[in-house]
């Protein structure tokens, strides 16, 4: 994994006033994105906005597409012509776009989608919050893979995250996810931009070496393949089909085996490098409440409350949610009385911290259906369900 | 030479195929390698950089094309073919991008990006093999059977209205318009080479024979019989009204090239208009500024 200083061109360095949907945007050009396709849906669409305002002075292009299948699409191909490429949705579009992100996982394609959840399932409730589409982020394509998804819980944490994001879909070549919400996407605060200087971003990692010798799915020592780009004279040839190194499709049990395999395995092994997680007195906690988003800030009342009245609470937000924390919550469970987890869903990552848990300790869900936040009482009478 | 030269000479389209993935998969009879044959003849006429000519594919017997061709190659997913070809494009403006893929894939399952990547005058290739059906899975009825041609979910014989392609597309804003069929090898590879010469939009719709499945289904003989069909039933009208040009089942089928014209792309009209409303704060994207 090759660090560079990012191109300033994209950079707004300084404090700003910005809601979360222009931070993704202005994370996103800080990180290096040139290549911007989406379609407008709420609560996500002031992302596009900022991007169709601010992309052509920094040397990318912006271009509206017909629906989502068709912006993951282009980014998928973006991707593949050299740039980084981004776009943002809520989740009626993140259905249309499972079907490709798929693609992009067989292919091996970095590229970032943002996800301004908001309630649902169908339409739901376009102007309203939601967490209701973390399971979806995880597992909503066909077939077996691995993605990134983060889930930043303020407009400071959705610049810095998606910078995070391009890097990490760059080093393990893979689709990654900001997963926030309508409440951080239009909720306004303070967002400090650094000097284009102090932002590292990761160079995709370039395939260098002689022209015939290329093997687009050939593992490095690192266990992830070079990338070229088109036009660079490889005539290289990739599928969404099960493929071998040569990037040919080879339709068999054995070569799904190597090449699913592998898709897996790039995030499973390297799960202790991605995983960012934030602990708060969680070393003598007898309950520990993990949340997520905006759900860990209406979590800080809650936990206020239970100190207060002499219930040992420590926290554990979740800043990456897949790959999951599987081995921290194992160790805690050992640990504690119970966790709580409060979710702007009706039991999502919820089961995931339970099968971690595996028994060691109860894992109460605190579930809240689209629309609203949790009323932090909710959470409090939670605690002190646990520690009873 | 070495005897084993002698017995197999080498292919005359090597340069142009993946001749490590050779025998391809088409049936015997089919017109999809005709056509492939034709776009490698108007890459070797083009005298373009073959390392800056891109092909996309989504799927089908037709998206298996990407598979063959020795370019930088892209096997897609169904219908998405045209949307990751304007990522490609827009990504690196430097190359030039062809569509290889089949009816179902561009205007059935694809259509909306079909038609609006015709109306930004996205400047790709698009070269859509028409069967008349959704053959890799069986023989379907699709959005390009003929009335009454029966089809393997049409047993009865297809009772929908099918597109007219050229009109289709030219009504969506194609900057170029050609229908031919697999019989007019050496006119495909003109159109071929016209549009990979031309910026903008093109559109090459090639009706070739599906033996397996549509001819076998509709009684229509083999290969030999279609393309005798294509002989007798096809009629050359440059510049025809493309309105006129709808397909009976065994009808007669119109062929040319339709539309011609010049229009500005979609990055030419982005690099026009935001340099006119931005100014000096404003670089032309992928256009060189050395």
């Amino acid at each position: 994994m090759k660090k560079v200083k990012t191109d300033p061109k994209g950079v707004l360095t300084g404090a700003h006033y910005l809601d979360g949907d222009y931070a993704l945007a202005e994370g996103a050009l800080a990180a290096g994105c040139r290549f911007f396709a989406g379609y407008p849906i709420t609560p996500s669409t002031e992302t596009a906005e900022r991007f169709s305002a601010r992309i052509p002075l920094v040397g990318g292009v912006f271009i509206q597409m017909e629906d989502e299948l068709g912006s993951i699409a282009a980014l998928i191909g973006a991707s593949w012509g050299g740039k980084k490429a981004m776009t943002v949705t809520s989740g009626p579009g993140f259905s249309l776009m499972m079907e490709n992100i798929g693609l992009a996982c067989m292919m091996e394609t970095p590229l970032v989608i943002a996800n301004v959840q908001r309630g649902g399932p169908s339409t739901g409730l376009p102007t309203l919050t939601g967490q209701q589409d973390m399971m979806q982020a995880r597992w909503g394509s066909h077939g077996d893979y691995e993605i990134i998804a983060l889930s930043p819980d303020s407009p400071q944490e959705c610049f810095d995250l998606t910078i995070e994001a391009f890097n990490l879909s760059e080093t393990y070549r893979v689709p990654t996810f900001v997963m926030t919400d309508e409440c951080v996407g239009h909720m306004t605060e303070k967002v400090v931009i650094p000097p284009a200087e102090e932002i590292e971003v990761v160079e995709r990692k370039w395939y260098t070496g002689p022209k015939d010798k290329y093997l687009p799915y050939k593992l490095d020592k690192d266990g992830i393949p070079f990338m070229v780009k088109a036009g660079d004279g490889y005539r290289f040839h990739t599928t969404g089909l099960t493929r071998d190194e040569k990037g040919y499709p080879v339709i068999n049990a054995e070569c799904q085996d190597v090449c699913v395999r592998h898709l897996v395995d790039k995030i499973k092994m390297n799960a202790d490098k991605i995983i960012k997680i934030e602990e708060e007195d969680t070393d003598d906690a007898e309950v520990i409440v993990l949340s997520y988003g905006i759900t860990s800030r209406v979590s800080v009342r809650a936990v206020q409350k239970a100190r207060k009245a002499g219930i040992k609470v420590g926290t554990l937000r979740l800043i990456t949610v897949w790959p999951f924390p599987e081995k921290r919550i194992r160790e805690l469970a050992k640990k504690v009385k119970a966790f709580v987890f409060p979710e702007i869903n009706y039991g999502q990552v919820v089961y995931e911290a339970e099968r971690c848990a595996a028994g060691q300790a109860p894992v109460i869900p605190v579930p809240h259906l689209g629309g609203w936040v949790h009323n932090p009482e909710d959470i409090y009478k939670a605690i002190k369900e646990a520690v009873k | 030479m070495k005897e084993e030269e002698k017995i197999q000479p080498k292919n005359p389209m090597e340069e142009f195929l993946r001749m490590d993935r050779i025998p391809h998969i088409w049936c015997p009879g089919c017109g999809i390698g005709t056509v492939v044959t034709s776009f490698a003849e108007a890459l070797r006429k083009s005298e373009l950089d073959l390392d800056k000519v891109a092909v996309v594919s989504g799927i089908g017997c037709t998206g298996r094309v990407a598979g063959y061709i020795k370019l930088d190659s892209f096997h897609t997913t169904h219908g998405r073919a045209i949307p990751f070809a304007t990522g490609l494009k827009l990504a690196n403006p430097d190359l030039k991008v062809v569509v290889f893929s089949g009816d179902g894939d561009i205007v059935g399952i694809g259509g909306n990006h079909f038609i609006h990547a015709a109306r930004r005058n996205m400047d790709i290739v698009v070269i859509l093999v028409n069967n008349f059906n959704y053959a890799m899975t069986g023989g379907q009825v699709a959005a390009t059977t003929p009335i009454s041609a029966n089809a393997s979910t049409a047993p009865y014989g297809n009772y929908e209205y099918p597109f007219n392609l050229p009109y289709l597309a030219e009504a969506a804003g194609a900057t170029y318009v050609a229908r031919w069929t697999a019989l007019h090898l050496r006119r495909v590879t003109k159109s071929i080479q016209e549009a990979l010469a031309k910026r903008g939009f093109s559109f090459i719709e090639v009706i070739t024979p599906c033996v397996t499945l549509y001819a076998r289904r509709n009684r229509l003989g083999d290969g030999l019989n279609l393309l005798k069909y294509y002989h007798d039933l096809s009629e050359i009208q440059h510049g025809a009204d493309t309105r006129t040009l709808d397909i009976s089942y065994q009808g007669k089928l119109i062929v040319g090239k339709f539309v011609d014209k010049e229009k500005p792309t979609f990055l030419d009209a982005m690099n026009e208009h935001l340099s006119k409303v931005l100014g000096d704060k404003y670089q032309a994207y992928g256009v060189s500024h050395d």
